[in-house]
């Protein structure tokens, strides 16, 4: 187990770095550089650097040294909490994302359970009353849920919302609660407001695990220990639930690893037309206006909090399936 | 294929003796063929790519030909007949300006017919890329200015949505085969590296593609998206989009590819032919290949959907292509908001296709996976 533990810490600290490289060559696109805007906004104010005092400043800023220093010092910075400045907002990075972050993180994490709660109970009857209406109907809805893309999904739901029912879905607090500060209520106007986005992002991956568990757990139906379980005399649900879903339920979590970042990239592009303050906005604006420090940072938390989901799945996993916890100790 | 040449003798043997000399293909077809959605999904498959192939022709208005005074304009259905005679036609609108809300509503005008003709003349373009003509398989009877048609209606700069969806079709669908040919090409190098030769460089792309697929992708697709010049040409900004999005799509193609490898590595088969002194490339490129082939078609035929939605996601966003290129992302740009929609709901028409054509690929994929092991 500590061997396994090891390798997926070592393996977690590797996708960091490699996401950290990737969101500073993000940063590092785009051509010119922070001093080439500031000389831009400069001169629409009418006022002109000198050439000398252009060099000093890229001096002052790195900008004259390669990618590589250049990225350790951003590196560096960032390890002491220090994102930089927004260039568009003229603000700290790290203020601007701040809440939105974890609101990001509550949709994802509100779309994962909803995700499980409807797939593990519909998975094992689709498996156990296999061919029977429901199963069909949830297989037909499930392959729809897999073709719908999520941004539509949302737009279908905002229109049939506004067309039927005449209210404004979206958002994820009541307008009196937007700019209040954090309170109990303020916490359970958010509980509110989550299921709809977790039902637009987590209808693939529910579509997905539905499939995963009823193939899963009908390769285990057949087995001789549950024959043997009926035979003793188990009550129906006992034999089902007791054994051979313990068994199915293994990969549905090491699908979760997979899953997690899926659910947080699509949640950046849902978030843009159900109009949730979550990060995907705000990264959306960062790049459309070039404003690089923010959108590399918001990059790199969202890839550095996927992969602490994707590893605390595998805790998850560990916790759950003895045959990895016990690797390597017979 | 070898199945058609031979004479079988009684009814009952006829179906074993065909199955046992049947070639793998035409296992596999057979099989294929039974699975009813897949056959309805490749159906729905080549239907959009003759979309495709036939846009232009499809098209009856140029896609960026924008009317300011026929904005939004609801979509007028077909009358196929005129007073019992067949004639069909499509009722003029007449726009008039709502005095409270200053918007312009328009209304079907009875008196206002225009006339359809199969094959009419409109803008000019080239058939296939090669013959010039203007001949588009509908339109209005001797093309007037003032005689107009829009099918699905007119988006917010007035520009025609039935032929926009044509032309967007094109595009979307395009950029989707490209984005496979090139993720299969890195998917089978690098796949066909890793299962071939195993040991380290195997660990090193396996784990690479472990860290590829925890990243999450649509930020980073934005990221590099956002990086294109805002000067690029359509041309250059098409082929960029398709490397990003292949970036990131050869991982599970890499993944079918080595794992087939690896379970042929240890046939006999291979064994033999290493034995008889085959080269490498040649073990790999007769033997190996052909056995492996059908799976990897199936492979593709499941990437194709995740290649078309990032398209059309990164279109949607504004990241994608851009204005005058149109798309299926291009197009749905203009339903980003409940208030447009809610008016105008005909601008979600440009997705049924996106959803009806990815189920198509998802149906044919699964009937080709199932199909890819005739003999399991």
């Amino acid at each position: 187990m500590v061997s396994y533990l090891v390798r997926r810490l070592f393996m977690a600290i590797v996708t960091m770095v490699a996401i950290s490289v990737l969101s500073f060559a993000i940063i590092q696109l785009p051509p010119g550089d922070y001093i080439t805007t500031y000389i831009a906004q400069l001169a629409a104010d009418g006022t002109s650097l000198s050439d000398a005092e252009v060099l000093a400043l890229r001096e002052q800023y790195g900008l004259d040294q390669s990618f590589l220093v250049q990225y350790l010092r951003w590196i560096a910075s960032v390890l002491h909490g220090d994102f930089g400045m927004s260039m568009e907002w003229r603000r700290p990075v790290s203020e601007l994302i701040g809440e939105r972050l974890w609101l990001t993180m509550a949709v994802a994490v509100a779309a994962i359970l909803l995700t499980w709660a409807l797939a593990l109970p519909i998975g094992i009857y689709s498996a156990v009353r296999r061919y029977s209406v429901a199963d069909y109907a949830f297989t037909i809805v499930g392959f729809i849920g897999l073709a719908v893309p999520n941004f539509l999904l949302a737009l279908a739901l905002m229109y049939f919302g506004y067309k039927f029912f005449g209210i404004n879905i979206g958002g994820l607090f009541s307008p009196a609660y937007v700019d209040a500060p954090w309170s109990l209520a303020r916490v359970w106007d958010l509980i509110k407001h989550l299921p709809l986005p977790a039902i637009v992002l987590g209808t693939a991956g529910t579509a997905e695990m539905i499939r995963v568990m009823r193939a899963n757990l009908l390769d285990e139906l057949h087995r001789p220990y549950v024959k043997t379980a009926r035979a003793r005399g188990l009550d129906e649900r006992r034999v089902i639930l007791k054994y051979p879903v313990r068994v199915a339920l293994n990969p549905f979590v090491s699908i979760l690893a997979y899953l997690f970042p899926y659910i947080v990239s699509g949640s950046i592009i849902v978030s843009l037309v159900l109009g949730l303050p979550t990060v995907g906005p705000l990264l959306l604006r960062a790049l459309l206006a070039q404003d690089m420090f923010l959108a590399g940072a918001i990059v790199l938390l969202l890839g550095i909090m996927t992969v602490i989901g994707t590893f605390l799945s595998d805790m998850l996993l560990l916790w759950i399936d003895p045959r990895i916890r016990l690797e390597g100790r017979s | 294929m070898t199945a058609t040449y031979i004479e079988t003798v009684g009814d009952g043997s006829a179906t074993e003796s065909k199955v046992l000399v049947a070639s793998q293909w035409q296992l596999m077809w057979w099989r294929f063929r039974k699975h009813k959605l897949a056959m309805a999904g490749t159906f729905v498959v080549a239907f959009f790519y003759l979309v495709v192939i036939f846009a232009d022709f499809l098209a009856y208005s140029d896609p960026n030909a924008s009317e300011a005074y026929q904005a939004l304009l609801p979509p007028q259905p077909i009358h196929f007949f005129d007073d019992g005679v067949f004639a069909p036609h499509v009722l003029g609108m007449t726009g008039k300006r709502d005095p409270q809300t200053f918007k312009r509503v328009y209304a079907p005008d009875p008196e206002k017919k225009v006339p359809l003709r199969l094959f009419a003349e409109g803008y000019s373009y080239k058939f296939l890329g090669l013959i010039p003509t203007n001949r588009h398989l509908i339109g209005p009877v001797g093309a007037l200015a003032e005689d107009t048609i829009f099918l699905f209606g007119t988006d917010m700069q007035g520009r025609d949505i039935w032929s926009r969806l044509m032309i967007g079709t094109r595009t979307s669908l395009t950029i989707g085969l490209a984005g496979v040919t090139l993720s299969l090409l890195l998917g089978i190098l690098l796949g066909g590296i890793s299962g071939f030769y195993g040991g380290w460089i195997d660990n090193l792309i396996q784990r690479s593609i472990e860290v590829l697929k925890s990243i999450p992708t649509i930020p980073l697709w934005m990221g590099l998206a956002a990086a294109m010049p805002r000067d690029w040409t359509v041309v250059q900004v098409y082929l960029a989009i398709t490397v990003i999005i292949s970036l990131l799509g050869w991982t599970e193609l890499a993944r079918v590819v080595r794992g087939r490898f690896l379970a042929l590595r240890e046939e006999d088969f291979v064994m033999a032919a290493e034995l008889a002194g085959c080269s490498r490339a040649r073990i790999i490129a007769r033997h190996m290949l052909p056995a492996f082939m059908s799976h990897i078609i199936a492979a593709v035929t499941l990437a194709f959907p995740a290649m078309i939605i990032s398209e059309t996601s990164l279109s949607f966003l504004g990241l994608g292509m851009r204005p005058p290129a149109v798309s299926w992302g291009v197009l749905l740009q203009q339903a980003q908001n409940v208030q447009a929609i809610a008016i105008s709901p005909w601008l979600l028409i440009p997705a049924i296709p996106v959803i009806v054509i990815i189920l198509a690929f998802n149906f044919m994929g699964d009937g080709m996976r199932d199909a890819a092991d005739p003999y399991g």
